[in-house]
């Protein structure tokens, strides 16, 4: 068997969720290859060397994959795919949006999300915004997978592959990258931090968000919302836990004025440790919460941020 | 122009699903169905660029079991023009779904497909990225805006960092994010008349292409349980729980 892991990066680094995606290549077994393809992205190439576990790393630079243009990606994943039994990419915005273009460019059916391998060719993935889980069995010749990152450990450094350079493939036209607006933050990522503290409608507010930035800062947590806080405008849309936003399970999650719709559930409540505090004493929230405490918000989160001083 | 969008019936989004007791798959009878989120958006979208002039008529495609029909009229009653049913009573994996939305577009020829970006049952968020490699065409997935001008289409997607501006060549795929629009209530003087619009049944074989399914369900199953929390009375408590309990902070 010959793993293919297809690397997300900023061009220096690599996003969290790749090492976690090699340690489910390590699951299935055979040598690990990472791609790493982009733009300038020398760097992220010798870090991808470093991961443990990797035996070989390809490197493709061009200018037409800024962006990771998923129609110039495919069509170079595809040249190279005959080689690998295995392609996997984490199941974030990056890997959702060319993988699937990826399998059917290889006739083949990929497998989204994985959260377990059971074998080379059985798997568990989440259904249902996670209430239910399926293990599923592929009989494609190349299993092309992307991998939910909570499901597995991060791999760690200390590897010292050899990096190869691949000559880029074509610029296929069909779209073109006109640039990106990032939302700045000096906190950790919301799919890295050890700590996250989300708001919901409750909030009130995009200036109400202050007190959980605050509380956050002093926890060194990243902060995050749920749809309806994203939807009203309190926060970007990068913000977003959930079904159909970013997928969690940091140490420590906090849910402030989040009421626990399945659809919010679906992406925190694999966190080790859950707090919430909800004004509402049904709240369905505090079902899933390890300490859940009913009262006001504007109350309590100042009063928290104060005592853990 | 003309816009072919995709609307699957789905189990309600605000449904709790159960898993049958035999582990083979989860209970939908005398469950309620719905259209899928985020076709609802995806119709909105055709809809309004009808209304804007842009878009001269809007086909529905969905695929699966007779009460799709349902689903159709209701994207009817938003504004669709006309339906087609594939009807299959087998399971259709999004491969497969792609093949199938393939065949239609070649014979329908539309200059832009509208898809949701994810189908909340089996959350795969793969159909649209597949219909538009099995074409060659572009791809713009998890929108939440469009702007058509000739040939070309900006469009700007969500991505894990913020947002992300794009421009594709048209014909394309699009899939939608939650942020593209607000869908509209259907009323009832436009529910009588989609009763009136055509609405095709065919069948997958109609189209000649194989939909076996490429995985097998193996078996489904509830995911565990977390262990009952408790409530705490002051913030001093929950401190106090954080620190010498869980030892998080
Ligand atoms: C297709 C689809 C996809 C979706 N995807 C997602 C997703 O990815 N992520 C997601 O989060 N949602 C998602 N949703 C939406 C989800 O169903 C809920 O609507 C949403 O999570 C509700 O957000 P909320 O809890 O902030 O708001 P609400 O449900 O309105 O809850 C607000 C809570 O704040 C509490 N509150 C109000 N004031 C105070 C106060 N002063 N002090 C303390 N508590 C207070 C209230 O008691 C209430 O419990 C999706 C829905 C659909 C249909
Ligand atoms: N059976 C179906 N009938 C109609 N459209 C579908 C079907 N399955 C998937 N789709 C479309 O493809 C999108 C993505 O679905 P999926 O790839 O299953 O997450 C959905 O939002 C629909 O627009």
């Amino acid at each position: 068997m010959a793993v293919l892991v297809i690397a997300e990066h900023d061009g220096k680094l690599l996003k969290p969720g790749t090492t976690n995606t090699v340690t489910a290549a390590t699951k299935i077994g055979g040598d690990i290859t990472m791609l790493v393809i982009g733009h300038d992205c020398g760097g992220a190439a010798q870090v991808a060397a470093q991961v443990a576990g990797v035996s070989k790393v390809l490197h493709v630079d061009a200018a037409h994959y800024a962006g990771a243009v998923a129609e110039n990606i495919t069509a170079l994943v595809q040249s190279i795919a005959q080689h690998y039994s295995h392609i996997l990419a984490p199941a974030t915005g990056f890997g959702k949006n060319f993988m699937p273009r990826l399998a059917a460019m290889l006739d083949v059916q990929q497998i989204s999300d994985i959260s377990a391998v059971e074998s080379a060719d059985t798997f568990v993935r989440p259904i249902y915004a996670g209430n239910v889980m399926a293990t599923v069995q592929s009989t494609d010749s190349i299993k092309v997978i992307t991998v939910r990152a909570t499901g597995f450990e991060a791999a760690a450094t200390g590897g010292s592959a050899a990096v190869e350079s691949l000559a880029a493939g074509p610029d296929t036209g069909l779209s073109r990258f006109n640039g990106q607006e990032l939302s700045k933050s000096d906190r950790p990522e919301l799919t890295a931090a050890r700590i996250i503290v989300s708001g919901g409608r409750g909030m009130g507010s995009g200036e109400n968000f202050k007190i959980l930035e605050t509380l956050a800062d002093k926890l060194g947590a990243a902060v995050g919302a749920s749809r309806a806080a994203v939807d009203s405008g309190y926060v970007p849309n990068d913000y977003q836990v959930g079904q159909t936003g970013k997928i969690v399970a940091p140490d420590l999650y906090i849910a402030v004025g989040i009421s626990g719709a399945i659809q919010h559930l679906a992406g925190m409540k694999d966190s080790k440790v859950i707090i919430a505090i909800n004004k509402d004493a049904e709240a369905p929230i505090f079902s899933v919460a390890d300490y859940w405490l009913v009262d006001d918000l504007f109350k309590a989160v100042p009063e928290l941020t104060q005592q853990l001083s | 122009m003309k816009v072919l969008v995709t609307v699957k019936r789905v189990i309600d989004p605000y449904v709790k699903v159960r898993v049958k007791s035999d582990g083979t798959g989860v209970e939908t009878a005398n469950v309620k169905m719905a259209m899928n989120p985020f076709c609802e958006i995806a119709v909105e979208q055709a809809v309004r660029m009808k209304e804007a002039g842009v878009v001269t008529e809007i086909i529905a495609v969905s695929i699966g079991a007779t009460q799709c029909q349902e689903t159709l009229r209701t994207a009817m009653a938003m504004g669709v023009d006309r339906g087609i049913l594939v009807e299959t009573a087998a399971e259709v994996q999004p491969l497969a779904v792609a093949k199938i939305v393939k065949a239609i577009i070649d014979k329908e020829q539309p200059k832009l497909v509208i898809m949701g970006k994810q189908a909340i049952d089996d959350d795969s968020n793969q159909s649209g990225q597949m219909v538009s490699a099995l074409l060659g065409w572009p791809q713009a997935t998890f929108t939440s805006a469009i702007t058509v001008n000739g040939d070309e289409a900006e469009v700007k997607r969500e991505i894990d960092g913020g947002m992300e501006q794009l421009t594709i060549k048209l014909p394309a795929v699009i899939t939608t994010d939650l942020r593209l629009n607000e869908p509209r209530y259907v009323t009832l003087p436009n529910i009588m008349k989609a009763k009136k619009k055509p609405l095709e049944i065919i069948k997958p074989e109609d189209l000649g292409v194989d939909i076996a399914p490429r995985l097998k369900t193996l078996k489904v199953a509830e995911p565990p349980k977390r262990s009952a929390g408790v409530k705490v009375e002051d913030v001093k408590e929950l401190v106090s729980k954080l620190k010498n309990e869980a030892r998080v902070i």
